[in-house]
């Protein structure tokens, strides 16, 4: 099995944003990993290991980005955190729309003959929640959005996936080759089992820290790198941030002293009770 | 004419109250771009709800029903099939809806297949082709514009007001459409949150608690609150994490965004991801033990108490008010 994941650098969301200009200056930004790619990585690495036995290898993992050339610390990063190997699109990924993104993925799953897309639910600076569902249409495979936990049934070739919808969660069973996106609680300790590690392994929370002779591995691990032309793509950009503005700010608030001052407050001042 | 497409997730009897706030941003952008609005209704049998939301009219000119086993339950691959040829066939312009869970699995994979853009989440109609939406956690509006057509969009329920019955009935009319297949897949089940509370998302008053509340049990103090505002539940991704009220419940960035008259954040801390979900309220009371907590710069009333303490207090004091 060969598990294909997507991982995106944006700017460090805990940062104060700089807009100026009718836009986001990112020139003096720190970039680092999208969290939902972090827990897609773990992800993946829980699917692919046996926690009984480190030699024993379910799967290969991939991690894919899209990204200028020279700015791929991240797959470092993630080669470290235990992913088998690196692939870089070279390439302006903030110039480009997710069309364009998910086509260069979808090329690379192909040219790869990979099993599984994972991918994180959304991109925290541009939010689209687009990426995962585009692949999956463009290489007519099933897909399950929001996953919270997976369960990989390797001798039937079948993932069943509970995924968190508006009302509750829902359960669904996906054959390979599929493409899924993943939620929040994909990294609570019990929400992957790949029926080799114990079925009530517990995971620590999150997504696992790189070790030093991970870190020291990292560097003789293979990345390749691709062009869009490479991969038969041509770049578009048919969605333009136009201007962006910082929000209203909301008026300053009041510090009450006590349950009766805030009920007075909201009945006679709010009217809201 | 150019045409507006919505797609109208419907129930047995008619259209979902989820889907009135996309046909409201169906309607702006009809207006926008001098088109006809067109609403499509997708299932297994939907003779009855599509024939409510054509008796509702929305001043829409037609509903489409595309009927096949295959659509329901709920599969973003059948409903891409249905959407896709939809959109061929009536030549519309934009496509989209209420962002649900459902549209925004949906949307997305249907632009792919007809190479378009989408304009995801909206919060506003800006012109044709033109949309406002957040971006970086609400941290930053965004004016957007797409190219070409066809496009879709998916809308923010809380930015748009629900759609209203009235104007003329539309008719009713079915697609033929091609293939329409799960591929493979299986909807095993959905467990539904099951209450008696009006939904997060359409409530007047939302209570939400968060890490502070220690453990699901303390959130009975919150419910009894909420139950006595009418309101609903809601809380922060680090209570659901914690697993001390289902998922669903989540508010923020990565959960729901709400909008109420009245929002509580009790024992949360107002984290940028959390704010992105509930700054939208009307008015905002904060109760935190610790006054440095940053969601007090973003709160109307701010108490700074324990919840153990002020929760109680503040049910006994509204419970006397309404009695009296
Ligand atoms: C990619 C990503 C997406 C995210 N999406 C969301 C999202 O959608 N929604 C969301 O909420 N979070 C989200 N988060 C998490 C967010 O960053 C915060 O970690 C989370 O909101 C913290 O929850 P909290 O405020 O309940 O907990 P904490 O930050 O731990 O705060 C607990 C608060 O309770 C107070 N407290 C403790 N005891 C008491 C008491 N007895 N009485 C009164 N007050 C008390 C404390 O003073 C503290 O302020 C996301 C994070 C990431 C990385
Ligand atoms: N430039 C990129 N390179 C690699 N993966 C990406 C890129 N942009 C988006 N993705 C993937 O798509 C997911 C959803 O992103 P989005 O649709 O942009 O919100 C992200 O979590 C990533 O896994």
């Amino acid at each position: 099995m060969k598990i294909l994941v997507t991982v995106k650098r944006i700017p460090d969301p805990d940062e104060n944003l700089k807009i100026a200009g009718g836009a986001i200056d990112t020139s003096s930004s720190k970039w680092v990993p999208n969290a939902f790619d972090e827990y897609a990585v773990e992800t993946a690495l829980r699917l692919a290991e046996n926690v009984s036995d480190k030699k024993a290898r379910l799967a290969e993992v991939v991690v894919l980005s899209i990204c200028p050339k020279g700015q791929r610390q991240h797959i470092t990063q993630f080669l470290a955190m235990g992913a088998d190997r690196g692939i870089v699109v070279e390439a302006d990924d903030t110039a480009m729309d997710s069309q364009t993104v998910a086509k260069l993925i979808a090329a690379v799953f192909k040219k790869e003959g990979c099993d599984l897309l994972i991918a994180g639910k959304l991109s925290q600076d541009t939010e689209s929640n687009e990426v995962a569902q585009r692949v999956a249409g463009l290489l007519d495979l099933p897909q399950a959005a929001f996953a919270a936990t997976l369960r990989w049934d390797s001798a039937a070739g079948s993932l069943s996936v509970a995924r968190e919808v508006d009302d509750g969660v829902e359960t669904k069973n996906l054959p390979l080759p599929a493409v899924i996106s993943v939620d929040l609680r994909i990294v609570l300790p019990t929400s992957v089992h790949n029926g080799a590690s114990p079925d009530d392994h517990k995971y620590q929370e999150g997504a696992r820290l790189a070790s030093l002779r991970g870190i020291t591995m990292a560097k003789r691990k293979k990345v390749d790198a691709y062009s869009p032309a490479d991969l038969g793509v041509e770049p578009t950009a048919k969605l333009r941030y136009a201007e962006i503005t910082p929000p209203p700010a909301r008026a300053a608030g009041q510090i009450v002293d006590s349950a009766q001052a805030l009920v007075d407050k909201l009945a006679s001042e709010a009217k809201v009770l | 004419m150019s045409k507006v497409l919505v797609i109208v997730e419907t129930d047995a009897s008619g259209p979902k109250t989820s889907a009135l706030p996309g046909i409201t941003a169906g309607q702006q952008l009809a207006t926008a771009i001098g088109g006809e609005l067109h609403l499509l209704v997708l299932g297994a049998s939907v003779g009855a709800a599509a024939q409510a939301v054509a008796t509702a009219g929305f001043g829409a000119t037609t509903v489409h029903t595309v009927e096949h086993a295959e659509l329901s339950p709920f599969t973003a691959e059948a409903w891409a099939d249905a959407v896709v040829a939809a959109v061929r066939e009536l030549g519309a312009t934009a496509f989209g809806g209420t962002a649900s869970s459902a549209l925004r699995e949906v949307v997305p994979r249907v632009a792919a297949l007809l190479d378009a853009p989408v304009a995801p989440e909206v919060t506003g109609v800006a012109g044709a082709g033109a949309f406002t939406r957040e971006i970086s956690a609400g941290r930053a509006i965004a004016r957007l514009e797409v190219e070409g057509a066809p496009y879709g969009f998916t809308a923010r329920g809380s930015d748009f007001a629900p759609a209203e019955a009235g104007g003329a009935a539309a008719s009713v009319s079915a697609l033929a459409v091609g293939a329409i297949s799960r591929r493979g897949t299986e909807v095993a089940g959905i467990s539904k949150t099951e209450s008696t509370r009006p939904a997060l998302t359409e409530a007047d008053v939302v209570v939400s608690g968060g890490r502070g509340m220690k453990e699901g049990a303390n959130f009975k103090v919150l419910e009894e609150l909420t139950d006595l505002l009418g309101g609903a539940l809601g809380a922060s991704r680090a209570a659901t994490d914690a697993g001390m009220v289902p998922a669903d419940l989540q508010v923020g960035q990565t959960g729901k965004v709400v909008a109420p008259n009245l929002y509580f954040a009790v024992a949360i801390s107002g984290a940028i991801q959390h704010l992105a979900g509930m700054k939208g309220s009307k008015t905002i009371v904060a109760i935190n033990k610790d006054p440095e907590a940053p969601i007090f710069q973003v709160a109307d009333y701010g108490l700074v108490a324990k919840w153990e303490d002020a929760v109680p207090q503040l049910i006994e004091l509204i419970k006397a008010r309404k009695a009296g």
